[in-house]
């Protein structure tokens, strides 16, 4: 096994239904990962498979050399690998400060134990990751803003926030730009994979965009009716015929360009 | 803030105290009922913020009570701090066994569960003949580290007491939403999914909750039945449940205070309403309720915020 995330075999079924299948491989330390795909081709049935939302029906799950298949989600949160939702996952009736210094005290320490439930909500470390963090993300304006009255953008940037502050190893992204609009679409990764990279995290991100993905991407899964049918370097990958006619449409476009 | 809040409430304890003796026969009694009470509505307002609403804290209460009158009159325990810890402890284990179930449950499902559970003991001590079925049994006075003190020195030592249990109380549960345990009310009650995938358990954090408000409110029974001298299957009845409810909106769950200020509200304005109008008391409490939901659903403990965000506003 190589890479801080091996995954051999991976399959799901629900019924009759198999929702991913044959997934096999492998990724290095700090690797930015680009997911892509249609609606039901896997993808998020692949990252909550890794989060432990959802057993998988075959295969294995390693992180950091340790076999995590069928874990429960907060055994997997804890063991180092944490996520953000594509509806961002906040708490909408505290400040952003508040936020992030809950996911901040919630992250420190060694979890499950008295000493650790009984430490303060403010103590100095998980404010000052706090404070770090909004500056990280740049939403210092917002900071002491009730969360339920956010902007779409600022949201996504606080749910990745409170992501981050744990320092996870691996940091899966649920279309992180989703409900974005075109044109905060590349500042918002720009902040986000800025900060990311200056924490040296491994990044998988769902995304439907492939500029996006061009950009951001060290490497693209392309998946497909459950299964992974690409996956290289953005140029390569995205190359692949089979991704332009499935997923990115880009052959079928040019097709109907020259017939029109 | 947390410091001059409880310097505020310290300062206003040892006042209470202090001004005991000079206070008349029938505010000592319906203060120390009233501060009993209170801390039952402190548990409930444990679980309030977390977006928990049990109609069954009676069980607790009348669990407490029970031991208390149980262990005087089986085994001759009379001193006071002992029965009232034991009250506390037996109320908490009952809550931590429960709990494994109650934990799991949420909104109405909760609510109703804990009501059930509380009228299943009702059920219980109301059949059970050897314990005075629906008439309940006497406690006998109890003692202070030897000092058995008689009609009115007894009414002031018991108020004394129970102000000593709320003001300890009152520093520990004050103390416990400052931790990562008890602040996680709000985000659970806001989205247990984030607070899930930050690698915790909501169901262990709910159970811890439902521990210490069960603690409490055996607490408030031990002290109750001491002050009474009485216990009744009434203890665990859903109407008693619902008086704490009662209280409980009535302080709102913004703050620690506010669960002592509420329950003595209460109080003072259920005898202003049975003297004034014997048979329709209910009405004039109902009233209450009915205003208070409509001009403070924050309950009383949102005065004092209302009027410093205003200070600060002008300022």
């Amino acid at each position: 096994m190589s890479g801080i995330l091996s995954v051999r075999d991976l399959e799901k079924t629900f019924g009759s239904i198999v929702a991913a299948r044959d997934i096999s491989l492998d990724i290095p330390p700090q690797q930015t990962v680009g997911v892509i795909g249609a609606n039901g081709a896997g993808k998020t049935t692949f990252i909550n498979m890794i989060t432990g939302y959802l057993k998988p029906s075959k295969g294995t799950i390693r992180f950091e050399d340790r076999d995590i298949t069928g874990h429960s989600t907060r055994e997997i949160m804890r063991s180092g690998i944490s996520r953000s939702f594509q509806v961002a996952q906040i708490f909408p009736s505290l400040t952003v400060f508040d936020n992030i210094c809950a996911a901040a005290a919630i992250a420190h320490g060694p979890k499950g134990t008295l000493g650790h439930a009984l430490r303060p909500l403010r103590s100095p470390a998980s404010v000052a990751e706090a404070e770090a963090a909004i500056e990280l993300f740049q939403i210092a304006r917002y900071r002491d803003t009730r969360a339920a009255t956010l902007p779409q953008g600022v949201r996504k940037l606080l749910d990745i926030a409170m992501a981050v502050v744990g320092w996870p190893r691996l940091l899966l992204l649920d279309e992180p730009t989703s409900g974005i609009s075109i044109e905060e679409k590349f500042a918002l990764m720009d902040v986000v994979m800025t900060a990311l990279k200056s924490r040296k995290m491994t990044v998988l991100f769902v995304e439907h965009d492939m500029e996006i993905v061009t950009r951001f991407a060290d490497r693209v899964l392309a998946f497909y009716d459950g299964t992974v049918i690409a996956d290289g370097a953005p140029a390569v990958a995205l190359a692949d015929p089979r991704v332009q006619t499935l997923i990115s449409g880009t052959k079928v476009a040019k097709a109907e360009a020259a017939h029109a | 803030m947390a410091t001059r809040a409880n310097l505020v409430g310290f300062l206003a304890f040892v006042l209470l105290a202090a001004i005991a003796p000079a206070l008349p026969g029938w505010f000592i009694s319906l203060a120390t009922i009233a501060f009993a009470n209170a801390l039952v509505v402190l548990g409930l307002i444990i679980l309030w913020r977390t977006g928990l609403v049990p109609f069954g804290q009676a069980l607790y209460y009348c669990t407490g009570a029970y031991t208390v009158a149980l262990l005087a009159r089986w085994f001759g325990f009379s001193d006071a701090i002992v029965l009232v810890l034991a009250g506390g402890l037996m109320a908490g284990l009952m809550a931590f066994v429960i709990g494994f179930l109650l934990a799991r449950y949420r909104e109405i499902f909760f609510a109703m569960l804990s009501l059930a559970l509380s009228m299943i003991l009702w059920g219980v001590l109301v059949k059970t003949e050897s314990l005075g079925s629906t008439d309940g049994f006497g406690v006998d006075p109890p003692t202070f580290a030897g000092y058995a003190p008689h009609q009115q020195a007894l009414a002031l030592a018991l108020y004394w007491l129970v102000l000593a249990v709320c003001a300890v109380s009152a520093v520990a549960v004050s103390a416990y939403f400052r931790t990562a345990a008890g602040a996680l009310a709000v985000p659970i009650r806001d989205n247990e999914i984030r607070v899930e995938f930050l690698g915790v358990s909501v169901d262990r954090l709910i159970h811890v909750k439902l521990v210490i408000a069960g603690v409490l409110g055996g607490f408030g029974g031990a002290l109750a039945a001491m002050t009474i001298g009485h216990v009744d299957p009434a203890m665990a009845y859903w109407t008693t449940s619902g008086g704490f409810v009662f209280v409980t909106i009535l302080a709102g769950a913004g703050s620690v205070a506010a669960a002592f200020v509420g329950s003595l509200v209460f109080e003072i304005v259920r005898s202003i309403a049975v003297d004034l109008l014997p048979g329709l008391w209910q009405l004039i409490l109902g009233s209450v309720l009915l205003l208070t939901i409509l001009f403070l659903p924050e309950g009383l403990g949102s005065i004092a915020s209302r009027w410093r965000r205003s200070k600060e506003q002008a300022s």
